[in-house]
């Protein structure tokens, strides 16, 4: 309806602009006022002249960029340094003059008193903005308001609104400031309408309202009003509880579905070689470099870079564990130290190739933009979506492993070479053939674990190094072998480091993982979800 | 057993006699060169060779200690490097001390960091550490201390193999993470350093150098004897069928979580004492000693020189350090190639080391006949 | 034929030196052993045979403490000590020892070693330090090895012996260890008939000393051992009786053959 309003007084404008323009003009020169008070009432004025020239006018001196030319009076947007400023013209936004220099600015002063009248007076425009988040947005900006002047403003808008939300938002702004009501009833309603809302500007407005004046009355003077409030507090503080427990337990299991993706080729090749691949956290570092690799040679389709990344990864990584399954560990089977040993000296060659390839410093890997940004589930949650895509992605990763492993013939061998090596050779199934194919599986596998860690963290020569040791544990507690225990380990540890840190501290929290590991192993010694019987022998 | 006896079977073998027999050259040649001859002749020895050499002697110890429990216990301890530490940390304290009132902000009791970080008081587990006798027998106990503790969890619960080296390796970190903190009291990342004197003798003087090159000598021989004698013993047989067929000496009646724990605290302790040995002679100790790569570097020295002889650990231990220092030197981004590829060649090719030499060129060529256990050796015993 | 004992009188259970009631093992699911019990008095001389499977491997575990049962006790000497409250160092120090299916001697060390290793001894750490053999106990370990006819081997490295002189060095070990019982685990495997032989006649000579507990296969050879023998079948006591007693009964021999 504003708007239409609107369009009605632009045409009008422009036949008659005189008795519009005067005040217009007078409210300009304000602007350049010394004193703030005269500039406040001048963005007042411009706030309310519903023209169309004064959003972009208003933003600009919001930005600290509207200066008037010393010599003309002109107000103009200007940019740059010392003696070279560029001025454009406030309402057009086109280049006036370059290599202007300072000393013939004045800049329009702004101080904190009136940045919020100007964000009022902003807000108040965009009400009337096509785009709903605007108008939202706006809705939202205005609770800040004076209530007196706002208020009208509010419940015209919420006559005209037609998109629900925004009605929301707008209801909710009118409550927020009709908390302030010298009527008890309405502050009553607006209570009502407050209720179950979990802003943080709700709960420093309830807050505020429940505290005393200087001599030593409440400034809400209904006990009623006092309790209800309370009341409203205590839900919101029960809700922060329950939140920051979902959050951490997010933040607990982004931590677990990295480590379950560093720990699952871990556990699938010791589980079934029984050897440990020292090497495995650089095979984390090759997907996470197989990343970088493919944002760097496909610069378009950085959109689609995670999801090109993931099978080259796996490749890079597989065939890198295929070799060094073929060169190295073949000639150690049966002495499992020496092999931990020789591995370590491969992720020692591993880093310093890539080190000299790609330099000692860590690489910018490019997060695309579906990834980023955060999920606002309520004011007091919200989840970011690159670690939200990991956990979505983790169980898949692991969904296709168990079907591969349960359905396929390679599976069904694999297992066998697992639960009796002997046996298993001596039904046909060639053994070494299916050492490398699964070293080279559980090597891919880390390698898509890199090409999530490198949306998680810096990408450099020595990312391996610091998830090796977390995923040994996850192995180590969750039972070799046994993809249902790697699951339990990797979640449990990611849970229980996020929970420990905010009561000790990052570091701590580490350590105190390994002693309550150390203290489980006094239990069960091999781990969580060990295989029983007598073929476990030593 | 008889003391001649010992000392017969010591220098019986000629491993054992070379080692002996070179570190007692070392002892004396080197202080004589540094010291008697004057620094122009060919033959003098600088300085900081001298504490070069007394550094490798102290990695020397700590190989010795890692073969202790590694080629006679079979335990691979990926952690090692975390005893070494603690002692150099327990000897660096006592250092620190030493330094009073000469520090930057002269404060008679409290360390430079402390005071940096406004702490009133010393923290009680300083206290102490200002007498010379505390702080070397704390250099023993802390190493030893946690690796009881340790190790009497994991050998109770039957914790072995690579699971135990993990285990082992985790511990050294979460130490490593820990030192960092500045709140530890330790000195946070730069860890101890700027030490004057010991005993009242100034560190940076020749003749201390000198001094400290030919205890870590002596330390380093008594080490070998020590573990020598603890192997020869019944026990020593015992931890041999510990590592052997551990489950069948538990059916003999042996606790081997007992035997094995002996082993790793007396590792722990040579360990420590190598540690404070090492730390006036470099002069610092940081929390990148605890570093897992450091660990698994002492592994190497061993796998080097060649595991269950001790004197190859020992030599492996100087061997591999002075590459090290050679290439850092002369072409640093090869050293982890080189120090990678000894990892794969040594425990693919060279499973004895470089002690096990005639071994290997017996196996290639082949030429003598095996001499095979013949009943002839029952006259002997009978 | 005598049937399984289930039932004791008082006298019979304070002469026993071994008393399994009731013991039951499952690993995941498989029940190894099923509510077995079996009795064996002080000095006898038991075969214990049974098809693959049976769980005699099980029933070794449990007494020698290597697996804890679900279910049930482990009674030894007159009822006085319950095994299954103890590992398996405290119960070999309580004089039970016990010779492995495959034979594990200590291979790097030599046979006589191997030897004091076993010798009955204190087996603490300090004492081993210090230990020294006496005369007497040298004497031991000169017999064993006359009698395990290994004694002009005695400074060859174990792992150098053939199979059956691996068996009968394990043997030996059993003997310096001065084990109260004996569990011996197919000591005839891998034998010349001559050996199996004397084997046989080695075991006959312990017992009545000593109590012991056969598990063989080789029906000869149990045959040669005259003793009392009880048939395993899936974790619990078919029929205990003489060789022939046995050999006979319907139901050994269906479980045998039948299937």
């Amino acid at each position: 309806m504003i708007r239409y309003l609107l369009v009605l007084k632009l045409v009008f404008l422009t036949i008659v602009p005189t008795a519009w323009s005067l005040d217009w003009e007078n409210a300009l020169k304000q602007l350049g006022d010394k004193k703030f008070a005269q500039v406040e009432s001048a963005v007042k004025a411009l706030g309310r002249s519903d023209d169309l020239r004064a959003k972009p006018l208003l933003e600009t001196m919001l930005e600290n960029k509207l200066y008037q030319m010393k010599h003309s009076k002109v107000l103009v947007h200007a940019e740059g340094k010392r003696n070279d400023f560029k001025t454009y013209d406030v309402f057009t936004g086109k280049e006036l003059a370059s290599g202007v220099k300072k000393r013939e600015l004045k800049r329009i002063r702004v101080n904190n008193r009136i940045r919020s009248t100007l964000k009022s007076a902003l807000a108040r425009i965009a009400l009337d903005d096509p785009n709903p988040e605007n108008r939202k947005e706006a809705a939202e900006n205005l609770r800040e308001g004076d209530p007196k002047e706002v208020t009208p403003l509010l419940k015209q808008a919420l006559l005209d609104e037609k998109s629900e939300d925004v009605r929301k938002s707008i209801r909710f702004g009118l409550a927020t400031l009709q908390l302030k009501h010298p009527d008890p009833e309405i502050r009553r309603e607006s209570l009502r309408l407050l209720s179950g809302s979990l802003e943080p500007e709700v709960k420093n407005l309830l807050i505020k309202a429940l505290e005393k004046n200087n001599d030593g009355t409440w400034i809400e003077s209904e006990t009623d009003i006092r309790e209800q409030i309370a009341k409203e507090l205590e839900n919101i503080e029960f809700w922060e509880v329950v939140y920051s427990g979902i959050k951490t337990l997010f933040f607990g299991l982004s931590l677990g579905s990295v480590l379950l993706l560093a720990a699952i080729g871990l556990s699938v090749t010791f589980g079934v070689m029984g050897v440990i691949n020292m090497a495995h956290g650089e095979m984390l570092m090759l997907g996470a470099y197989t990343t970088f690799v493919i944002q760097q040679l496909f610069p378009q389709f950085i959109e689609y870079s995670l999801l090109i990344s993931i099978p080259a990864a796996f490749l890079v990584a597989g065939i890198v564990g295929i070799l060094l399954e073929r060169t190295v560990i073949r000639l150690l089977y049966g002495r499992p130290l020496e092999t931990l040993l020789a591995t370590f000296g491969v992720s020692l060659v591993l880093q310093q190739t890539v080190r000299s390839i790609f330099g000692p410093l860590n690489q910018n890997v490019i997060t695309p933009s579906w990834m980023q940004g955060t999920l606002e589930i309520n004011p007091l949650l919200s989840l970011t979506y690159n670690r939200l895509t990991i956990i979505i992605f983790v169980p898949l990763v692991l969904v296709t492993l168990l079907v591969l492993l349960k359905k396929s013939h390679f599976g069904l061998e694999m297992r066998a070479v697992t639960q009796n090596r002997g046996m298993a050779g001596a039904m046909g199934i060639r053994s070494d053939r299916i050492d490398a194919l699964t070293f080279g599986l559980g090597s891919g596998i880390a390698g898509i674990g890199g090409v999530a860690l490198s949306q998680l963290t810096n990408v450099g020569p020595n990312l391996g190094q610091s998830y090796i040791i977390d995923s040994f544990m996850v192995v180590v507690f969750g039972g070799v072998g046994n993809l249902w225990g790697t699951f339990f380990g990797a979640m449990s540890l990611g849970l229980a480091n996020k929970l420990l840190e905010p009561f000790a501290g990052a570091v701590a929290a580490k350590i105190l993982v390994l002693v309550l590991i150390i203290l489980f192993l006094q239990k069960r010694p091999r781990g969580m979800f060990a295989l029983k019987g007598r073929f476990v022998e030593n | 057993m008889q003391k001649d006896s010992f000392f017969n079977t010591l220098l019986a073998d000629s491993g054992a006699r070379w080692f002996l027999g070179c570190l007692l050259a070392l002892v004396t040649l080197v202080p004589l060169l540094n010291g008697l001859v004057s620094q122009d002749s060919v033959l003098h020895i600088p300085t900081y060779a001298v504490s070069l050499m007394g550094k490798y002697l102290c990695f020397a110890l700590l190989a010795l200690s890692l073969d202790l429990v590694w080629g006679y216990c079979g335990i691979l301890s990926l952690g090692h490097g975390a005893f070494f530490a603690l002692g150099g940390y327990a000897f660096g304290m006592h250092l620190m001390r030493e330094i009073g009132e000469r520090g930057v902000y002269g404060h008679p009791v409290l360390p430079d960091f402390m005071v940096f970080l406004n702490w009133e008081n010393l923290p009680w587990y300083w206290w102490g550490f200002d007498s010379f006798i505390f702080a070397i027998l704390m250099v023993l106990l802390i190493p030893g201390l946690l690796a009881l503790v340790f190790g009497w969890f994991a050998f109770r619960s039957r914790v072995t193999g690579v699971y135990l080296s993990i285990i082992t390796q985790a511990l050294t970190y979460a130490l490593m993470l820990a030192f960092f903190l500045n709140e530890l009291g330790f000195g946070g990342n730069n860890g101890l350093t700027d030490f004057k004197d010991v005993l009242g003798i100034e560190l940076q003087s020749d003749s201390t150098r000198r001094g400290l090159f030919i205890i870590s000598a002596l330390a380093l021989a008594g080490g070998f004897v020590l573990c020598r004698w603890l192997l020869k013993t019944h026990y020593g047989k015992i931890l041999l069928a510990v590592r052997d067929a551990e489950s069948r000496s538990r059916f003999l009646g042996y606790r081997t979580e007992n035997y094995k724990l002996f082993a790793f605290v007396v590792a722990a302790m040579l360990a420590g004492l190598a540690g404070a040995l090492y730390v006036p002679q470099v002069g610092i100790i940081n929390p990148g000693e605890f570093s897992p790569l450091n660990s698994i570097e002492i592994v190497i020295w061993v796998a080097v020189g060649g595991r269950g002889t001790l004197y190859g650990a020992a030599l492996g231990a100087i061997v591999v350090n002075f590459a090290k220092t050679w290439f850092t030197g002369a072409m640093p981004e090869l050293w982890l190639f080189v120090l990678g590829g000894m990892f794969v060649v040594v425990t693919v090719s060279l499973p004895k080391g470089i002690v096990g030499i005639q071994f290997y060129r017996d196996k290639l060529f082949q030429h003598k006949p095996k001499t095979l256990p013949t009943p002839s050796s029952s006259e002997a015993s009978s | 034929m005598n049937q399984p004992v289930l039932v004791h009188g008082e006298k019979i259970l304070n002469e026993s030196i071994l008393y399994l009631d009731g013991v039951t093992v499952s690993f995941d699911g498989f029940r190894a052993l099923n509510n077995l019990s079996i009795l064996l008095e002080h000095g006898e001389l038991r075969a214990i045979i049974g098809p693959n499977g049976a769980g005699k491997t099980t029933m070794m575990d449990i007494i020698t403490g290597k697996v804890c049962p679900d279910k049930g006790d482990v009674f030894y000497h007159n009822q006085t000590i319950n095994l299954a409250t103890l590992d398996e160092s405290e119960i070999a120090q309580l004089g039970i020892g016990r010779k492995f299916q495959k034979p594990t001697i200590f291979e790097q060390q030599s046979v006589s070693d191997n030897l004091y290793l076993a010798l009955k001894a204190n087996r603490g750490i300090w004492a081993a330090l210090s230990f020294k053999p006496s005369r007497p106990q040298q004497e031991i370990v000169e017999q064993v090895l006359e009698r395990i006819q290994l004694i002009y081997r005695q400074n060859d490295p174990a792992g150098s012996l053939s199979h059956g002189q691996k068996q009968w060095l394990e043997i030996g070990m059993l003997l310096v260890q001065d084990a109260q019982l004996l569990l011996v685990d197919e000591p005839a495997a891998g034998m010349t008939d001559a050996e199996t032989e004397q084997t046989a006649e080695l075991l006959q000579e312990i017992s009545g000393t000593k109590s012991l507990m056969v598990v063989e296969h080789d029906m000869e050879f149990v045959k040669a051992l005259d003793c009392k023998v009880s048939v395993l079948h899936e974790g619990s006591v078919l029929a205990e009786g003489t060789h022939s007693e046995v050999q006979s009964n319907a139901t050994v021999i269906e479980v045998y053959l039948g299937r």
